[in-house]
């Protein structure tokens, strides 16, 4: 941490202590959050009650979205096959690659010339706005007029690993905070039982990147994402051991704090005071998580819509669950459905195959989210992000130079399809276009490091200047780049 | 606000002291330096360089800027463009442009120190160490050594005075927790006497301490967060990785106190010593640390290259608490640090064999004795199948006595040196890659140093193809002279593992063999060849079938032995040459340039050509960072906070010492008179009276001191997730005191690991194993244990030079709920029940009095007792509301589990 960083985080421990000194009697619980990073974020405090020393770190604009919902499908699913429609690639289908396109470039599998692949897709026109949506998301398409479609996205990275950490991080490597940390860091949480940052995971694996993907790399570990599971305990440890129950565990808790009062009169070191309030707000999140996390409430037309199935770890009772934070005021949720990565080396990961059976898995539940977020009145303030890391090649792939059993696209960093609806973001836009075949952004292109400079700019955070000192320097999650996308915003 | 305004009041206190104690001579580096960093090097500094005009190095400064113009004239303000551009009432002339301007006081400031002849100073942690001699404080009595001579000398100036000794247990218990991670035994400490300690009886306890087995366990600990120690190689596969005896090393080291040069030296270039021992080998996997990207379709030079990238910024963290990562793109922001310099950094690291491959070759393997026995046996076989074969004892197994009997056959994991190709564990090799496209770039070398030549007549190749265009090269001695041989590697018409013989005329006496492997058409499929071995033919007589059969078995069991990725020098026929990268891009290569030290580093013009004379100069007399830079360390590890708060910068973005006289005498004493030796380092530190005080906080302390940089009181801090479950384990009596070995994986949360492409699964290790000290817990990258997560353990995938302390609830949950603390809460409550003998009272008093070394208030029994008498309630209620389950927590594990989450136990006091 940098002077400024420790200056910061020690002061509001020593406020929030002499507070509580001051006013014993307004209950140990409030003093948690500032340890936590919640409720108070770096910015709304700190900037009013800085010293004319202290660097104008976080400045500040109304921001339109209060959260952020983001549905990454890891592997990537192909643009090609859902929004990006390009008759001329039908036309094409079958024929060898040019060689213009191939030279020069770096593909994942790929070799020598492979060959055009139409769209594995029937595509029409929907809603007002007249999007071009594949009959793959029959749902979807009903909701075209709320969301912002960005066609023109590029990354630089074109395995999965870098290019998730480069997506959630701003970095290909390992070691630096997910775009979740940034946010909590800069706006904390609006509620204190809950984690700020929440995760869920579906598809049965963890994406490629691992856990780095939601880590706090250099920002405090309070920043990092937590874990919220639908298999064993809903959070880590959350769980009482067998033969303890709440009351139990509240007993105990109470004694554990008395006694640590007693330490604190003795020793009058400020830190007892935090973990006191720690305690209590475990103790609070063993019954506000498991809460959050039951579905099994929900109205039965609530899971018709989403097509939930309570128990189970899917993408649809993530969905369903990431609304629930949402109105509890998680400030960021994070999902990652997995199996998008449609090579055609297997069935499961062919564009015939496993990719219809992904894109069922996701149709009727993100659009579920939408209408239902709308209906709450919450969609304004609820930025919600769908995409993968990068995009697909117009090519079909030919791993080790032979035609596959089962149809695939290989890794594409140049053109991809992502959306966005809500949180100060103008719905029935298509925003960027790619080329005939669909190979390289034309106009309007958005490289990741716009998107997240965008995704920050709702919030009302301004991506150059979050930062925060590490290794002797400023770092932040756009690194030296990202301009916003002033044409998508409200 | 009040801690701002205290750290501001004590801020420019120290500020004037200096100025003071200088007289009117303005010190570049204390006062004009922040100002230039804090206004002007965003502009002139080392990423830009505007109007010509940088304010990095005294000759840049000095020099004309782009107008012609002199920015500034030494000891002619008046005639100083800088000063008159910053006091210019036009604000497009203005400076600075961006930003503040800067106050009357701070262009006074400048204006003095130019006029006084513009001197640049060096930066205070560069200056070189002079003897130290001690201030006189007046409380001489509370003075234990020269350590509580500085501290009380600043105490006394800001009116402070220390603390109270610490009472004999909670000094004990620090003690114990400082030096061995554990801590300590109930009995040991009743042996002593009540009340406080005699310094002579301190001195036998940190005696035996520094002599316990657990010390170097402790300090181990410390350094594998700043050596990036993982069991596993990182990005998507992360996959399992065989670098435990590097632990084992650094352990081993830290209790034998090798002296800090030698663990420097051995580290980084052990591998360059004469002769090296396998121990110095396995130093080195020092920088085997990095990363190993393993994922389909990546460029395994990208990742080399990142690799070498991250040993450069990690050796000038480490030991010289510089920040270099900047300087791979531009040169640095605010330190005298040149682009190129960088690269003359990197050409030093550049020349290592490893290459991003995923067998991580070269590799060191090691023989258990079992194994040893069989493979001195099998040698003794191959010895009476053909006399020429030498016999081996199990003191001369090695790679290269192997090597012999194993000849005329070639295997990759013999190969002196590569280039390219894929070698696997297996000794196979081959030049496949994932990538076809990439192919061009690529020159597939294998190299086999010194092999004799005499009467050979052909070169048997064991290989498979998938087509017809892949070639082998061979080239004597020389990669640019002709090739002697050159063979078509057409593909075996049974479609399966076949031999190529190729026939040559014999050459004479003994020569480097290069193989080449070309791809003709740079074809992804017909291209490549996969080769078993290489066999060398003499007198056209093929190898005797039995001797294979015995040189097979004696493979087999050399393969079998425990990996360790060593450093390996690239020999002279491969060196690599090393280029700056423009922008810090691997693809865009500039100048060439050659291994170097940055200028600002070096006194005289060393010339410095590879690792070994970089390690010791990095420990020579010349460089006086790295012992200011490593007894901060310690310090800080001990206290919770380092002299320099910034372990990891002391540039001049970095915190400035508030006691640097302290830690130039620290620095001085450890790298002259205590011969770099750690332990004499620590106990020095741990025998001052500065330490041995208590922790107790006054008000009034406080209110002076909140972050008690005056050390008027000794430091609370949260144990460590390592200490935190060795704690539970050892006073609850589980604790595995095993020493070393391969990492385990104690009971962690069902689901945690759920990693693409990967079959590793978190086997758990019952038994004994299942309680070993958190230090061996398995370390996986991407998925890194989650309740030492939880307690700010890193998950080392770069160099980490402190932990940042957090406190939150996810931690209470740890230790409420994790099994192991379950488990550790039971066995605690067996020990309170039979301690008691029915009294629960007696109990509850022992239980406290075993896990916090003193006798609880009775106010804290009351409080137990109460929660006690709950919990056998519930016992009694719960089996009769629910029948089918009778599991409850017996009231003794409900109040161990409470003891064992208090304030008292999770801190160090």
């Amino acid at each position: 941490m940098s002077l400024f960083n420790e200056m910061i985080a020690r002061e509001v421990q020593l406020d929030t202590r002499r507070h509580f000194l001051k006013t014993c009697t307004s209950g140990l619980g409030a003093l948690a959050l500032a340890t936590l990073g919640c409720n108070k974020g770096i910015s709304t405090d700190f900037v009013a009650t800085s010293s004319p020393s202290m660097p104008d770190a976080i400045s500040h604009y109304m921001g339109r979205a209060k959260r952020v919902i983001y549905l990454h499908m890891a592997g990537s699913p192909s643009q090609l096959e859902l929004f990006d429609y390009k008759p001329t690639l039908n036309l094409l289908h079958d024929q060898p690659c040019p060689q213009s396109l191939l030279e020069g470039k770096k593909f994942a599998f790929i070799s020598g010339i492979p060959k055009m692949l139409g769209h594995q897709a029937d595509f029409r026109q929907h809603g007002e706005s007249g999007a071009w949506v594949s009959n793959h998301l029959p749902r979807f398409s009903e909701v075209v007029d709320d969301v912002c479609f960005l066609k023109a996205m590029h990354t630089d990275e074109f395995n999965h690993a870098p290019a998730q950490l480069y997506l959630h991080t701003g970095s290909p490597r390992l070691g630096r905070p997910s775009i979740g940390s940034w946010v909590t860091y800069g706006l904390g949480t609006e509620n204190e039982d809950l984690p700020g940052f929440v995760v869920l995971v579906s598809g049965g694996n963890t994406p490629d990147a691992g856990k780095s993907v939601w880590g706090s790399g250099f920002l405090p570990s309070i920043y990092q994402g937590v874990q919220c599971r639908s298999h064993g305990d809903p959070v880590l440890f959350i769980n009482n051991p067998e033969g303890m129950d709440r009351q139990l565990r509240g007993q105990t808790i109470e004694a554990i704090n008395k006694i640590n009062e007693l330490e604190f009169e003795e020793f009058r070191d400020p830190e007892i005071l935090t973990r006191i309030a720690q305690y209590e707000m475990a103790y609070r999140m063993q019954l506000s998580v498991p809460q959050v996390m039951d579905i099994q409430k929900e109205p039965a037309y609530i899971h018709e819509m989403y097509g939930t199935e309570p128990g189970k770890s899917s993408f649809a009772n993530n969905c369903l669950l990431a609304r629930r934070m949402a109105e509890q005021g998680v400030r960021f949720i994070q999902l990652f459905h997995w199996g998008w990565d449609s090579h055609g080396a297997g069935e499961s990961e062919a564009l015939n195959h496993g990719f219809i059976d992904r894109c069922k898995e996701v149709d009727q539940p993100m659009t579920a989210l939408i209408q239902d977020l709308k209906q709450r009145g919450l969609l304004d303030e609820t930025l919600v992000v769908w995409g993968g890391e990068f995009g697909r090649t117009p090519m079909m792939e030919n791993r080790g130079g032979v035609t596959n059993p089962f149809v695939g696209r290989d890794h594409h960093t140049e053109a991809f399809t992502m959306w966005m609806a809500g949180g100060g973001i103008k719905g029935g836009l298509s925003h960027g276009e790619t080329d005939d075949i669909g190979y390289y952004g034309i106009k309007d292109k958005v490289h990741i490091h716009d998107l997240q400079a965008t995704m920050l700019h709702t919030l009302g955070l301004n991506h150059e200047k979050l930062t925060f000192a590490f290794q002797g320097r400023d770092f932040r999650l756009t690194d030296v780049a990202g301009k916003l996308i002033k044409e998508i915003l409200v | 606000m009040k801690g701002i305004f205290y750290f501001c009041l004590v801020f420019v206190l120290s500020t004037l002291l200096i100025a003071c104690y200088t007289g009117d001579e303005i010190s570049y580096s204390e006062e004009i330096k922040p100002l230039l960093n804090k206004k002007c090097l965003r502009c002139h500094g080392g990423i830009r360089s505007l109007g010509g005009f940088s304010l990095l190095f005294a000759e840049d400064a000095l020099s004309p800027t782009e107008s012609g113009k002199l920015a500034i004239v030494p000891g002619k303000p008046r005639e100083s463009e800088m000063i008159s551009r910053i006091k210019h009432t036009d604000p497009e002339m203005m400076m600075p442009q961006e930003g503040l301007p800067l106050t009357d006081e701070e262009t006074s400031l400048l204006e003095r120190w130019i006029r006084q002849g513009a001197k640049f100073d060096q930066h205070w942690s560069y200056r070189q160490l002079d003897e130290p001699i001690a201030p006189s404080p007046e409380l001489k009595d509370w003075v234990k050594n020269d350590i509580d001579s500085y501290i009380l000398d600043k105490m006394e100036a800001f009116d402070l005075y220390p603390n109270e000794p610490a009472e004999a247990h909670a000094l004990v218990r620090r003690l114990n927790f400082d030096l061995t991670g554990l801590p300590p035994d109930l009995d040991q400490l009743k042996q002593l006497t009540g009340g406080n300690l005699a310094q002579v009886q301190i001195e036998k306890i940190i005696d035996d301490l520094l002599k316990s087995p657990h010390y170097g366990e402790h300090f181990a600990a410390l350094w594998l967060d700043l050596a990036r120690y993982a069991d596993s190689n990182g990005y998507e596969k992360d996959m399992g990785r065989s670098i435990w005896r590097f632990r084992d090393w650094v352990i081993d080291a830290f209790n034998r106190d090798m002296p800090f040069d030698q663990f420097t030296i051995e580290q980084l270039s052990g591998d360059l010593l004469p002769e090296p021992t396998k121990d110095q080998l396995i130093a080195t996997a020092f920088h085997r640390n990095t990363m190993t990207n393993t994922e389909g379709g990546t460029e395994d030079e990208e990742f080399r290259t990142t690799s070498v990238i991250d040993r450069v910024n990690t050796t000038f963290e480490l030991w010289q608490g510089t920040t270099m990562s900047c300087v791979q793109c531009h040169a640095h922001p605010y330190d005298p640090f040149r682009h190129d310099e960088y690269y003359e950094l990197l050409a030093l690291f550049n020349n290592t064999q490893d290459a991003d491959i995923d067998s991580e070759y070269p590799y060191l393997l090691e023989h258990p004795d079992s194994i040893m026995e069989k493979m001195v046996q099998t040698s003794a076989q191959i010895h009476l199948l053909d006399k020429h074969y030498p016999k081996i004892s199990k003191d001369s197994v090695s790679k290269a006595s192997i090597r012999k009997l194993i000849f005329p056959r070639l295997f990759g994991d013999f190969a002196d040196d590569y280039q390219d190709v894929l070698i696997n564990g297996n000794g196979g090799f081959s030049n496949s890659a994932y990538n076809s496209n990439n192919q061009k770039h690529k020159l597939y070398y294998l190299v086999f140093s010194n092999i004799n030549l005499d009467s050979i007549t052909g070169i048997n190749y064991h290989y498979f193809s998938r087509g017809d265009d892949a070639v082998i090269e061979v080239y004597l001695d020389d990669i640019n002279s002709q090739p002697i041989l050159r063979t078509k590697m057409i593909e075996p018409k049974k479609k399966d593992w076949d031999w190529l013989l190729a026939s040559m005329a014999p050459k004479s006496g003994n020569h480097d063999l290069i193989f080449h492997f070309v791809n003709t058409t740079g074809d992804f499929r017909t291209g490549v060849v996969d080769l078993k071995e290489i066999e060398l033919v003499y007198n056209d007589q093929p190898l005797n079938k039995e001797v294979r059969v015995a040189q097979d078995s004696l493979l087999k069991l050399y393969r079998r032995g425990i990996k360790t990725p060593v450093m390996k020098e690239r020999t002279e026929l491969l060196r690599r040459k090393t280029h700056i990268f423009e922008r810090g891009n691997y693809l865009v290569k500039g100048e060439e340039v050659v291994p170097g030290i940055p200028d600002v580093l070096s006194t005289e013009n060393e010339s410095i050509s590879d690792r070994l004379e970089f390690a010791k100069w990095m420990v020579s007399k010349e460089n006086p960072l790295t012992a200011r830079v490593f007894v901060n360390r310690i310090w800080a590890y001990i206290f919770g906070d380092g002299l320099v708060e910034t372990p990891e910068d002391f540039g001049t973005q970095g915190i400035p010492p508030i006691h640097p006289e302290l830690l130039d005498y620290l620095a001085y004493r450890f790298s002259n008179d205590w011969e770099w030796s750690i332990k004499r380092l620590v106990k020095e530190i741990v025998m001052s009276a500065t330490y041995q005080q208590s922790s107790r906080v006054s008000p009034d302390k406080v209110d002076k001191d909140p972050y008690n940089h005056y050390y008027s009181r000794a430091n609370r801090v949260r144990l460590s997730a390592e200490q935190i479950r060795d704690q539970a384990l050892t006073v609850s009596g589980l604790l595995n005191r095993t020493i070393g070995g391969k990492s385990v994986m104690p009971p962690q949360p069902d689901g945690v690991w759920q990693i693409v492409y990967s079959s590793a699964k978190w086997e758990v290790d019952h038994e004994e194993d299942k309680y070993r000290r958190g230090l061996y817990t398995y370390w996986k990258r991407t998925t890194p244990y989650p309740s030492m997560i939880a307690f700010d353990s890193p998950s080392r995938e770069f160099c980490v030079s402190r932990r940042i302390r957090t406190n939150t609830p996810l931690q209470a949950l740890v230790t409420l709920n994790d099994t192991v603390y379950i488990e550790t809460a039971q066995a605690l409550g067996t020990f309170m029940k039979e301690h008691g003998q029915g009294d629960v009272r007696e109990a509850i008093a022992g239980g406290y009095e075993k896990i916090l070394l003193e006798i609880p208030a009775d106010q804290t029994i009351e409080i137990l007792v109460q929660l006690y008498t709950e919990a056998v309630k519930e016992e009694d209620v719960t089996p009769v509301l629910n029948e089918d389950t009778t599991t409850y927590l017996d009231p003794y594990t409900v109040v161990a589990n409470a003891m064992m989450n208090l304030d008292a136990f999770l801190t160090k006091s």
